[in-house]
């Protein structure tokens, strides 16, 4: 038997695809505040041959937790599975790694958006009785400024080639024309250029755009990591040469301070 | 405080890729190295914190460097694990820090990136936790220390999530909780006399045995080269979104 943690999500119903290519499913999740080491002590105790969760920031935390509990191995963010071999992500995708997982039951999260969701299906409620260890005690929501980078239809994203962070005006600009986020890549956020809540990549946050416009960022793996779930990629850069070439679907060779006011003054004026 | 910060030295990646001959690294000749994007914010939170800032690294002779960089920005002292340059599954180096830990008075806080930029194993703060026996709190944007304790948050899509745990403990924190600063001159002057333990654990069979590495397929697209603002507008409205 498989046992797969959920939690009602579209990474979940992926995770349990996957599982079920392994062998018969009980998906399970848990009710009440998200104490971690409980529900992982809860999963631990289940009869399994694996435990599978989503690659998501509980599914890899519980994962490690019923890891450390049991003395196994767990393997993190694993794309496919053949017998004790597992293909599993590295460097947010930029690399994958082939390993031998010598673990009884195996332990094992799915990499996000690498299988196609199924329906979950039945999912039972396991039960961690509270264990005094650390919990979710409450919950804050943040002031929302505008539209989320995570969720944006459109990212404008500004590098080191924006040059300071009054620069980003022609970044805000079209970002505005396009009801879309402002993103940037880590050079901006490590000089002060923009709060890392802007930061797009391996460290910061993963988009979802239909269309990212990479402007005067050099394209560095750490950067594409986060900036490949856009549908498409549209780079403005000074450089020919540029790595974000290799990764972008259209390109503009020339000054983002031109050529991004041009694009702005464009689209008002196709809009009459 | 006495407060332990866990790091890893890793190459700085730039826009490729490449292998070693064997397939069982990156090739590094021509990369730079330093420690995970999420560690450098430990490191800052704890120099901030204040008290006794240690830092540890299990990996080949030359991360004393990232070491010593740690020490220019606060550290006071530095613990190296040194291997001969093979990789360590998240398992054995946890239990190699368990391991060094015995040598030392116990720490209030210890503190770990939530993964490490090129392996992430997404584990190594937590079976550390687990062995000592501290509670853990993974994924951390904020750290407060109060009287005993530390109260802490966590993002949870546009919101934040609160945790409180008792100390000693665990934290692994994210990029963005603070705002690294860089080494001073004077600091890394400082760093150069600071003391530095070497200890040379013994790496156990793996048992997440890497068999090779692989470049996924996909990179190296050619981008369609677009003539000035009609024509980007123009792939705007074809996609939808002008």
């Amino acid at each position: 038997m498989i046992v797969c943690f959920v939690e009602g999500d579209e990474l979940s119903a992926q995770a349990v695809g996957f599982a079920r290519a392994l062998g018969p499913v009980r998906a399970v999740t848990f009710a009440g505040a998200y104490q971690p080491a409980a529900w992982a002590a809860a999963l631990a105790a289940q009869e399994a041959e694996a435990i599978v969760a989503a690659g998501s920031d509980r599914g890899n935390e519980l994962l490690a937790h019923v890891a450390a509990v049991l003395d196994q191995p767990f393997a993190a963010n694993v794309v496919a599975l053949d017998g004790d071999t597992v293909m599993r992500v590295r460097w947010g995708g930029s690399l994958l790694e082939e390993a031998r997982l010598h673990g009884a039951p195996k332990l094992l999260t799915v990499a996000p958006h690498t299988q196609p969701a199924v329906e979950t299906g039945e999912v039972e409620v396991l039960d961690a009785p509270d264990d005094g260890s650390p919990k979710a005690l409450e919950r804050v929501e943040e002031s929302s400024g505008g539209v989320s980078l995570r969720d944006a239809k459109v990212v404008v994203s500004g590098g080191r080639g924006v040059g300071s962070a009054e620069g980003f005006g022609v970044i805000e600009e079209l970002a505005g024309l396009l009801g879309g986020a402002v993103g940037c890549s880590r050079v901006v956020t490590s000089a002060g250029w923009r709060p890392h809540t802007d930061q797009v990549g391996q460290t910061g946050t993963k988009i979802s755009a239909d269309l990212y416009i990479a402007c005067g960022i050099s394209g560095a793996t750490q950067h594409i990591a986060g900036a490949k779930g856009a549908k498409k990629i549209l780079a403005i850069n000074s450089d020919p040469e540029a790595p974000i070439l290799a990764s972008a679907d259209y390109a503009v060779i020339g000054d983002l301070h031109e050529v991004v006011p041009a694009i702005s003054a464009e689209l008002r004026r196709v809009r009459g | 405080m006495r407060i332990l910060v866990c790091v890893k030295r890793v190459p700085i990646t730039g826009g490729k890729m490449v292998l070693a001959a064997d397939g069982q690294a990156l090739e590094t000749k021509h990369l730079g190295f330093t420690i995970s994007p999420h560690e450098e914010c430990a490191v800052e939170e704890a120099v901030r914190i204040g008290g006794e800032v240690v830092v540890l690294a299990l990996g080949p002779a030359e991360a004393e460097e990232q070491l010593r960089d740690q020490m220019a920005i606060g550290a006071d002292r530095g613990i190296l694990l040194r291997t001969n340059g093979e990789e360590w599954d998240a398992q054995s180096t946890a239990a190699a820090i368990v391991d060094a830990l015995r040598a030392e008075e116990p720490f209030d806080l210890i503190l770990f990136g939530n993964e490490s930029a090129d392996a992430a194993g997404f584990q190594v703060g937590i079976r550390v936790a687990h062995a000592l026996g501290l509670p853990v709190v993974t994924g951390l944007k904020k750290i407060e220390v109060q009287e005993g304790r530390v109260r802490c948050e966590r993002d949870v899509g546009g919101a934040r999530d609160v945790y409180e745990a008792p100390l000693p403990a665990v934290l692994t924190v994210l990029e963005g909780l603070n705002l690294p600063r860089y080494p001073s001159v004077p600091g890394r002057l400082r760093a150069k006399s600071k003391p530095l333990a070497v200890v040379e654990p013994v790496r156990p069979e793996q048992r997440l045995e890497k068999l090779r590495l692989v470049v996924p397929e996909g990179q190296g697209k050619q981008a369609e080269i677009l003539e000035g603002a009609t024509q980007v507008v123009a792939v705007m409205q074809s996609l939808g979104v002008a």
